[in-house]
């Protein structure tokens, strides 16, 4: 008899339960440890199978981690990652890298990820080779097959990434990342490097391969509106905490928690009359290194009660599937 | 390539000229080699012949039309010192250095790059700390000292290796390890630091990502990215053992090499020896610089000579 519990899990794609990640802070020869960079404290979410799931907040809030935590590309320091209905956090090395195949990621910066020294075709071509997937003669044909799926020529395989533009080098990342057929991308601010007259052909490209490849994304972001036309479902963070969760219309349409509120007032309208409330946020982010106690957000809330500096609220369904970390009712 | 080849040897052809036109006129500068050729009671009258038979009382000029003629022939002039032809002299001793430098500089190497990446891998950790201040040691170890320090222990004391002089291998050990330690404390340091630049970079993490195993992360992307900066240094390394260091490390353990004979050739006021030495000095580093540079295209594609 199957474990409920693990049958519960197979349901999602991806299942993360209290994800923490502290990077120390060492000083002097000895190394000794002054403090600790909250960088994810207690982050608990889950993917489901096909969708796309994007985590916002501003930069430094721990979405990044994040992602690379899930890919194991940094190891947490506590906390389960359940991929597939399998328990990711403390496989070994050998295990991890047959799990490659299965989760891959696309970076922020397409030229800083490929390797300059390495023709396009040599990019895809290695974690092909390393995976032994496919082999000799029809290898070539295959990353024709990638690099068409991307939208670019057959011929750019034996470009440098310098030689091309930079939604080219974006698309060569997805290309790259596809090689292996996997089940999990994350995208890491994927389009934030690009101008925006080209954004939306990467945001679409990325849609279009999700169907086709039978994707699932970790899509992380700052830019709201961009999260809104690619998400299904959205995580809110901020420093290092998850303080609101919800489907994308229920997000969209009534954010609960005052930082969400706050950030989605932010989004510009393209129409000269609009009229807008915007919440101005008082003030930086706080040191991750010393968060404030309670609520973190508590320094910048326009709602702060007493209660928020001293009890920190845990997130909860506050109506079906909208989960928020706030005191407020 | 051939056009780059043809250029670059032009250059260093201008190079060679200046070197040794500076050499030829500050040994002119310096002093009167008679005042050490002939003995302190020699007469006014021998000086002045010996000045007249040195061709060292024409004038400036017609001295380096003379020499520059000889070059120019390939003819340096015989040695005042030993009297054979100065060129010949020189070029029986290039073996010798060339031996001493290359093991030294294999030694630094081989030692270097794992150093430096295992380091550069950990940075921070014990085995970086003790790398670092063992690399900075060897650095500012004077490298006469080491090697009186290594006769003393290694020949003296434990006798494992013969003090000096030249015969089979085990003559050259103290020799090169002497040499190799200053170069190889200098390169440990470049490539920790060129592999802890290129292993910030993403594409590292794009080539964990893709389920590289670690080892070839390192050496197929980041140490590959690192080699342009590596070989460079190296190279110079290379040239200042070849022109600098050897002169230190043959003087102590006694050796016929290049940097032996150039002291000698100082010591003697020996000028056709000295500006046939720097020659052979010049143009080796110049085409050592050469072939470095050639191989660049091996770490960077984007490097075309054309």
């Amino acid at each position: 008899m199957p474990d409920p519990a693990i049958k519960a899990g197979r349901e999602s794609l991806v299942e993360v339960k209290n994800l923490t990640k502290y990077f120390p802070i060492t000083k002097g020869i000895l190394s000794r440890v002054v403090g600790r960079v909250h960088a994810v404290d207690g982050v608990s979410f889950n993917i489901l199978p096909g969708e796309t799931f994007g985590l916002v907040g501003e930069s430094g809030c721990g979405k990044t981690t994040t992602g690379r935590l899930i890919l194991r590309l940094i190891e947490p320091t506590s906390g389960d990652i359940v991929f597939d209905g399998r328990k990711i956090n403390d496989i070994k090395s050998e295990e991890l890298r047959c799990l490659r195949r299965e989760m891959q990621i696309v970076f922020q910066d397409p030229m800083a990820s490929l390797n300059p020294r390495m023709t396009v075709g040599d990019l895809i071509k290695e974690p092909l080779e390393v995976h032994r997937v496919g082999g000799g003669a029809n290898l070539d044909d295959q990353i024709s097959d990638l690099l068409v799926a991307v939208g670019l020529r057959p011929n750019h395989m034996y470009c440098f990434p310098r030689e091309l533009s930079g939604g080219q080098r974006q698309r060569v990342g997805m290309a790259r990342a596809l090689s292996l057929r996997p089940k999990l991308i994350v995208a890491d601010e994927p389009v934030s490097a690009l101008d925006v007259s080209i954004r939306s052909q990467i945001i679409n490209l990325l849609k279009d391969l999700q169907e086709e490849f039978k994707l699932t994304y970790l899509f992380i972001a700052h830019d709201m509106s961009v999260v809104k036309h690619i998400s299904d479902r959205v995580g809110v963070m901020y420093l290092g905490k998850m303080v609101e969760m919800a489907p994308k219309g229920l997000l969209f349409a009534g954010p609960q928690h005052p930082y969400t509120q706050a950030l989605l007032s932010a989004i510009p309208i393209p129409s000269p009359g609009a009229k807008k409330d915007r919440i101005i946020l008082e003030g930086d982010v706080p040191n991750p290194i010393d968060p404030p106690p309670g609520c973190r957000f508590n320094t910048r809330c326009r709602y702060v009660m007493d209660r928020c500096r001293q009890e920190e609220p845990i997130l909860r369904e506050k109506e079906a599937s909208h989960w928020v970390a706030c005191h407020l009712d | 390539m051939t056009r780059y080849i043809v250029i670059r040897l032009l250059n260093a052809l201008v190079v060679v000229i200046g070197v040794s036109l500076l050499v030829f006129l500050l040994t002119r500068a310096v002093g009167n080699p008679v005042d050490v050729m002939l003995p302190i009671e020699a007469t006014d009258e021998e000086r002045a012949r010996l000045t007249h038979q040195l061709g060292l009382d024409d004038p400036l000029y017609t001295q380096l039309a003379d020499y520059s003629v000889g070059v120019i022939r390939g003819d340096f002039g015989k040695s005042w010192w030993q009297g054979t032809p100065a060129l010949e002299l020189a070029m029986e001793r290039v073996p010798y250095t060339l031996k001493l430098s290359g093991i030294a500089f294999i030694i630094a190497i081989i030692f270097a790059i794992p150093l430096g990446v295992l380091s550069a891998l950990r940075p921070r950790s014990w085995l970086d700390k003790i790398t670092s201040t063992t690399a900075m040691l060897g650095i500012c170890v004077p490298n006469f000292w080491l090697g009186l320090l290594l006769i003393l222990i290694f020949a003296n004391t434990l006798g494992w290796f013969p003090t000096s002089g030249t015969g089979g291998w085990r003559y050259m050990v103290l020799p090169s390890v002497a040499l190799a330690v200053l170069p190889l404390g200098r390169i440990t340091q470049i490539v920790r630091s060129a592999m802890m630049e290129q292993l910030r970079e993403l594409y590292v993490v794009t080539a964990r990502s893709k389920g590289l195993a670690e080892w070839l992360v390192v050496t197929r992307h980041a140490l590959k990215n690192a080699g342009i900066t590596i070989i460079t240094m190296s190279g110079w390394e290379l040239g200042r053992m070849l022109a600098g260091y050897t002169v230190v490390i043959e003087v102590v353990f006694g050796l016929p090499g290049l940097g032996h004979l150039i002291i000698d050739a100082i010591n003697y006021q020996d000028f056709p020896l000295l500006q046939a030495l720097t020659f052979v000095i010049a143009v080796t580093i110049n085409l050592l610089n050469l072939i470095i540079d050639l191989s660049y295209p091996l770490f960077n594609p984007r490097v075309k000579f054309d």
